[in-house]
């Protein structure tokens, strides 16, 4: 696991696998701050940003774990994941009901508009409109 | 070693630009809620990138921290901002 192995140059394992989680993570921010740069309406821009809030933060976690694998790192690296990978969802969920109901993203570019039924005139399975 | 900080840096800092860029320049309140969104998680990369290319692990209870706690801001302003939307 940390010994250097016989390649002719110095190399070790721990820094490898750190220099490649940690890359993926700055590239998946990078990619999220591109997608918010260019993507059209607020629901395309929420799928850009769940990059680094899930993917990253378990790239960066898991490379903290394995760099530094003792019981306490694991299980707080656990716990980081476990509620990351809880709230996330919540908030991205609450993001895009607001961005539905209060009209702030592009109809020609939806295929399916699931809602529109639902949300018109109170036939639908949602009869209460008070939030 | 030193390459892959400097680009990792370079790329932590491309990301959290573009989110402030967000923040300033989006036309409504759920884009500014969303960069901000952006911009925690970005923190948080670089805070671990930290962590594990030092080889330490004193602030993994900051990323506890704000992994239980950073939707408590987008999750109020996007259940107020549901109903009547302003901007």
């Amino acid at each position: 696991m940390t010994g250097p192995l016989d390649l002719g140059f110095d190399f070790d394992l721990r820094d490898v696998i750190t220099s490649v989680l940690v890359l993926l993570a700055a590239v998946m921010c990078f990619a999220a701050g591109v997608g918010l740069l260019r993507f059209p309406d607020v629901l395309s821009r929420l799928h850009a940003a769940t990059k680094p809030q899930i993917l990253g933060i378990i790239a960066i976690v898991a490379d903290v774990a394995v760099t530094n694998p003792s019981v306490g790192t694991i299980t707080l690296a656990l716990a980081i994941i476990f509620f990351q990978s809880l709230t996330a969802p919540v908030s991205a969920h609450m993001v895009g009901r607001a961005a539905y109901r209060s009209g702030h993203f592009r109809a020609d570019t939806l295929l399916v508009d699931e809602l529109k039924s639902a949300s018109d005139t109170g036939t639908g399975p949602h009869t209460d409109r008070q939030l | 070693m030193i390459v892959v900080v400097v680009i990792a840096g370079l790329l932590f800092a491309a990301g959290a630009v573009g989110a402030v860029w967000r923040i300033i320049r989006g036309p409504s309140a759920l884009d500014r809620i969303i960069a901000s969104d952006v911009l925690v998680a970005t923190s948080m990369c670089a805070i671990g990138a930290e962590m594990a290319i030092n080889r330490h692990t004193d602030t993994l209870p900051v990323l506890l921290g704000l992994a239980l706690f950073g939707i408590v801001g987008s999750v109020s302003a996007a259940r107020f901002l549901a109903s009547r939307d302003d901007t």
